[in-house]
C-alpha cells in the first residue's frame, strides 16, 4: 500500500492534474489498458482478414474460408505461419538498423491508439472514469507527431536493407510522408479553429454542441484529411513505398517471418488508428447522434456502452472504406502523387484555413452564436467551395494524367509520326 | 518529366479523377454485394473435365485379370519423353507379356501418343489429375499400379466428331 501511495505522490509531482481518487483511477487505467489494446490488436488482426475477404468479394471470389467457421480463424493461422517461417538475416544488411526498423514502425502505430476517446465518461460509483487511455492536453498534435515517427521505421528499413529497391521504397516513403503530413496538419487547423482546443474530447464536444459533424461543417478539410490519411498510411492508391510492380515490395523486400509481419501489422494498425482519428475528428467520435443525454459530462453505463458501439461502427466503416478504395483505385504515378500533395492539397488547405477563419470572424461579428445555424452557414459555404474545387480538379489541370497539355502544333506533329509509321507497316505488306 | 513521353490532349471525360473514382467505387461495391462467386471450392466441388482430358495412365485388363499389353514395344518407341520402361517376356504358349512395365509420371508429358499407338488398346491416359506422393519414387508407376487404377480413361479424338459432342 505504501508503494502505491508513494507512486501516487511521485505521479502528482510529475503531473499536478492527477485525479484525487487515485486507487480507482489506477485500476481503471490498467483495465482500460488491457481492454483497449486487446481489442486493438485483435481488431488489427481481423482487419487483415477483412482485407482479404473484401478483396475476394470484390473480385468475385470467396476469400479465406478454410480455417474455422467461414475462415474466421485465418488471422491466427497467419500469425502461426509467420512465427514458424524462416528468419533470414541477409549478410549485406546493416544488422542494428535492420532489426530496429520493424520495431520503429510498429511502436508508433500502437502509441497513437492511447489518446483516442472511445466513449462518454462513465459516472461510476468510484468517480468519473474517462473512456480514453491518456487524455493528453496536446490531443491530435500527438498523433501528428508520433504517427509521423512511423516513417523512420520505413526509411531505416530501406536504408538498413542495403538493397536498391528497398532504398527506393524508403526514399519514396519519406518524401511522401513529409509532403502529405503538411497537408494533413493544415487540414486539421480548421478543426482547431472551430473547437478552440486540440484535445480530442473538446473536438467531440464541439461537434455535439453544433449538432453537425465536422464532415459537414468542414467538408473541404475532411476531403484533404482523407486523402492525406491514405497517403500517410501507405495505402493504395498511394502505396508508393511498396509498389510491387515497380520495387519488388519496396522497403520490406529483405524482410521475412515476424519482422515482415511487424511491418504488415504496423500498416494495418495505422489504418485502424487513422480510421478512429477520422471518426473522432470529422464524424462526431463517440457522440450518440440526435441525443443530448450523453453530452453532460459523465453518464450512466448503458449510455457509455452505446457510445462505444457508435464509435466502433464508425471506425469499422472507415476501415471498410480504406479497403474498398484499395481494391478500386490503381496506384498513382510518383509525379502525380507529388503534384497532388503540393499543388492541390496544400494550397486548398491553406486557402481553406483563411476561409474558415474569416467566416468565423464574420459570423461572430454578425452575432450568430455557435449552434445549428452557425453550422448550416458553414455547410453552405463548404458545399460551394467543394463544388468549385472538384470542378477545377476534374478539368485535369491540377493533376493531369500527362505532365502537361500538348500544344496543337505538337499534337499534329505526333499524329503525323504515328500516321507515317502506320503507312510504312501497311506498305511492308503485313 | 522524361523526354520522349507522348503527351495526348484527352477530353475532360477521360482525364476526370473525381467522377472516375466515384464510378469506380460504385462498380466495386456492386461486385462486393453480388453473391455470384467464380471460385470452385476444390476438394468439395470439382471441375468438369473434358472427356479427352489426358491425365495419369492406367492399364486395361482382360476378363481373367491380366494386362492387355502384349509387349510389342510401340509405346516406348513413340514416347517423346522416354518415360516408359518395357521389358518383354514370353510364356510357354509363346504369348508375349510385359515382364516390367513402368511409366515415370514425372517424365511423362501426357501427350497421349502411347494410347494412340497401342494396338491392343491396353495403355490409356486417364481422366485424373490429383497426383501427389511423398517421394519422387512414388511417381514411377509399375504394371500392378497401372492395372489397379480405376479412373475413367481418356477418349480419343474422333475426326468425325472433332468437338466431342
Amino acid at each position: 500500500m505504501s508503494t502505491v501511495l508513494s507512486l501516487h505522490a511521485w505521479l502528482q509531482v510529475v503531473d499536478p492534474q492527477q485525479p484525487a481518487n487515485f486507487g480507482p483511477w489506477l485500476l481503471a487505467t490498467l483495465v482500460k489498458l488491457l481492454v483497449f489494446f486487446t481489442v486493438y490488436l485483435v481488431g488489427v488482426a481481423y482487419t487483415t482478414l477483412a482485407e482479404r475477404k473484401i478483396s475476394a468479394w470484390i473480385q468475385g471470389r470467396h476469400g479465406p474460408n478454410r480455417v474455422g467457421p467461414r475462415g474466421l480463424f485465418q488471422p491466427l493461422a497467419d500469425g502461426v505461419k509467420n512465427f514458424m517461417k524462416e528468419e533470414t538475416l541477409p549478410p549485406h544488411v546493416n544488422r542494428a538498423i535492420f532489426i530496429l526498423a520493424p520495431m520503429l514502425s510498429f511502436i508508433p502505430a500502437l502509441m497513437v491508439w492511447a489518446i483516442i476517446p472511445w466513449g462518454a465518461s462513465w459516472a461510476s460509483p468510484w468517480g468519473r472514469i474517462d473512456m480514453v487511455l491518456a487524455d493528453l492536453p496536446i490531443g491530435f498534435l500527438f498523433t501528428l507527431a508520433i504517427g509521423s515517427l512511423g516513417v523512420y521505421g520505413i526509411v531505416l528499413a530501406g536504408w538498413g536493407s542495403n538493397n536498391k529497391y528497398a532504398l527506393l521504397g524508403g526514399l519514396r516513403s519519406s518524401a511522401q510522408m513529409i509532403s502529405y503530413e503538411i497537408s494533413m496538419g493544415m487540414s486539421l487547423i480548421p478543426i482547431l479553429l472551430l473547437a478552440g482546443n486540440v484535445t480530442l474530447r473538446s473536438v467531440v464536444n464541439q461537434q455535439a454542441d453544433m449538432h453537425l459533424w465536422n464532415v459537414l461543417t468542414l467538408a473541404v478539410a475532411f476531403v484533404c484529411y482523407l486523402i492525406s490519411a491514405f497517403a500517410e498510411t501507405n495505402r493504395l492508391p498511394f502505396d508508393m513505398p511498396e509498389a510491387e510492380s515497380e520495387l519488388v515490395t519496396g522497403y520490406h523486400t529483405e524482410y521475412s517471418s515476424m519482422k515482415f509481419s511487424m511491418f504488415m501489422i504496423a500498416e494495418y494498425a495505422n489504418m485502424v488508428t487513422q480510421s478512429a482519428m477520422i471518426a473522432t475528428l470529422f464524424f462526431g467520435g463517440w457522440d450518440i447522434p440526435f441525443v443530448t443525454a450523453d453530452n453532460s459530462g459523465a453518464v450512466s453505463l448503458p449510455l457509455v456502452l452505446l457510445s462505444f458501439l457508435i464509435m466502433a461502427a464508425k471506425v469499422v466503416f472507415f476501415i471498410f472504406f480504406y479497403i474498398w478504395v484499395r481494391w478500386t483505385l490503381p496506384r498513382f504515378r510518383y509525379d502525380q502523387l507529388m503534384s497532388l500533395g503540393w499543388k492541390f492539397l496544400l494550397p486548398v488547405c491553406l486557402g481553406y484555413i483563411v476561409v474558415v477563419a474569416s467566416l468565423m470572424l464574420a459570423l461572430e461579428a454578425l452575432g450568430i452564436r455557435r449552434g445549428l445555424v452557425f453550422g448550416l452557414i458553414f455547410l453552405a459555404v463548404n458545399a460551394v467551395i467543394l463544388f468549385v474545387v472538384f470542378v477545377v480538379f476534374d478539368r485535369g489541370r491540377v493533376l493531369s494524367p500527362a505532365y502537361r497539355r500538348a500544344s496543337a502544333a505538337e499534337l499534329a506533329r505526333l499524329r503525323g509520326v504515328t500516321a507515317a509509321r502506320t503507312n510504312l507497316t501497311t506498305q511492308a505488306g503485313d | 518529366m522524361a523526354i520522349n513521353v507522348k503527351v495526348v490532349d484527352r477530353p475532360i471525360e477521360e482525364t476526370s479523377y473525381v467522377r472516375a473514382t466515384l464510378s469506380g467505387l460504385g462498380n466495386t461495391f456492386k461486385h462486393l454485394i453480388d453473391p455470384h462467386k467464380v471460385t470452385v471450392q476444390y476438394p468439395e466441388e470439382r471441375w468438369d473435365i473434358s472427356p479427352r482430358w489426358r491425365g495419369t495412365h492406367r492399364m486395361l485388363t482382360t476378363e481373367d485379370g491380366k494386362a492387355k499389353c502384349v509387349a510389342c514395344g510401340l509405346c516406348p518407341t513413340v514416347c517423346p519423353a522416354n518415360c516408359i520402361k518395357l521389358v518383354p517376356g514370353e510364356d510357354e504358349q509363346g504369348n508375349r507379356y510385359p515382364l516390367v512395365f513402368e511409366i515415370d509420371e514425372f517424365r511423362c508429358i501426357f501427350c497421349g501418343y502411347c494410347q494412340e499407338v497401342c494396338p491392343e488398346e491396353a495403355i490409356h491416359l486417364g481422366r485424373h489429375y490429383e497426383n501427389s506422393e511423398y517421394s519422387r519414387d512414388g511417381f514411377v508407376y509399375d504394371l500392378e499400379r497401372l492395372m489397379a487404377q480405376t479412373h475413367p480413361v481418356c477418349e480419343m479424338w474422333d475426326p468425325a466428331d472433332p468437338k466431342g459432342e
